[in-house]
């Protein structure tokens, strides 16, 4: 795998500082080994972002990287046609339905999401 | 969305989190990604996740003895106060290691883990064996890490929940009197504060570094 510019690493790889970091990680991983994109592309979607935050001022691209991966990922299958903002949006919002309607310490499932 | 306090729930994650489990749910059911693929990318790096926030509090909890009151106190408002703060409702204890008690984390039932100070659970912390054995013969389990405990050390063991985490404050190794903090964090493994093994003697550190 290439590195990228900023990318939280150290010796030995990728750093993460959150799971949702690692997640969105091996997503791209994933979608690229399966060949929905290439290397390239994603490359260029990543880099898109990283530079439209640093246009807009952001502070610490350390703290900052996988915010800027969740929304090239986000762009990116749109572009491929892998998923649409309306589905992104509605899905969202039944997950969080979701963790409200399901009692603390119990596992949640997206089902949860559509009980009013 | 409203937020009804009359019922139970549980406190939504971070929009973040709430945005990769949205995608992350549509591509698997569109077929386009398989759980288990992501589980073997995750699980690749899961020793990179986070480790570093626990060994920072446990280098700390070392060198700085108020710290280490309040850290044992309240475990959680002393490690928000580092800057790692879990997801709303997760309580987190400190257990300290002394030549008396020896601790070691699991969680039988499920795989409930302190993220937020160690990253990603390791897959044999998720796995069934290790969550059994680590009640029923921890001895035998800290000798498969290769683990060799003083013989007046007792182990204890504690079973996290989804509302409680344990922290196993290593013991600071010999030799180490002079180190600084930022020096003191490389001897903090991973596995030192699940409980499965010591934190590394200096020399251990030198031998991995070659």
């Amino acid at each position: 795998m290439e590195n990228f510019p900023y990318q939280p690493q150290d010796e030995e790889g990728p750093v993460f500082n959150e799971p949702w970091e690692a997640q969105a990680f091996a997503l791209v991983l994933a979608l690229h080994e399966k060949g929905l994109f290439s290397w390239q592309e994603w490359a260029s979607a990543l880099s898109e972002q990283i530079t439209a935050a640093q246009a807009s001022g952001d502070p610490d691209l350390g703290n900052t990287y996988y915010q800027h991966w969740l929304a090239a990922l986000e762009t990116i299958s749109q572009q491929k046609n892998l998923s649409n903002e309306e589905e992104l949006t509605s899905r969202k919002s039944l997950w969080r339905a979701a963790y409200l309607n399901t009692p603390h310490g119990q596992p949640i499932e997206l089902s949860a999401g559509e009980v009013s | 969305m409203p937020h009804d306090h009359d019922h139970d729930h549980t406190e939504p994650p971070s929009d973040l989190e709430l945005r990769v489990k949205a995608l992350e749910s549509l591509l698997v059911e569109k077929g386009l990604v398989k759980p288990e693929t992501l589980n073997t990318i995750i699980e690749t790096y899961e020793h990179k996740v986070g480790p570093r926030n626990g060994a920072h509090v446990v280098a700390k909890a070392w060198v700085d003895e108020e710290f280490k009151q309040a850290l044992m106190n309240d475990a959680t408002e002393a490690v928000a106060n580092l800057g790692y703060c879990g997801r709303q409702g997760e309580h987190l204890e400190v257990v300290e290691n002394t030549a008396e008690v020896h601790n070691l984390v699991v969680c039988t039932l499920c795989s409930c883990y302190p993220w937020t100070v160690l990253g990603l659970p390791p897959a044999w912390y998720k796995s069934a064996p290790y969550r059994s054995r680590a009640v029923s013969d921890p001895h035998a389990v800290l000798k498969e890490f290769g683990t060799e405990l003083d013989e007046q050390q007792k182990i204890r063991v504690w079973d996290s929940t989804s509302e409680m985490r344990y922290l196993v404050l290593p013991q600071r190794p010999e030799g180490t009197e002079n180190w600084s903090e930022l020096q003191l964090q490389q001897l903090v493994s991973r596995n030192s504060m699940i409980g499965v093994e010591l934190a590394r003697s200096p020399r251990q550190l030198e031998e991995k570094d070659k």
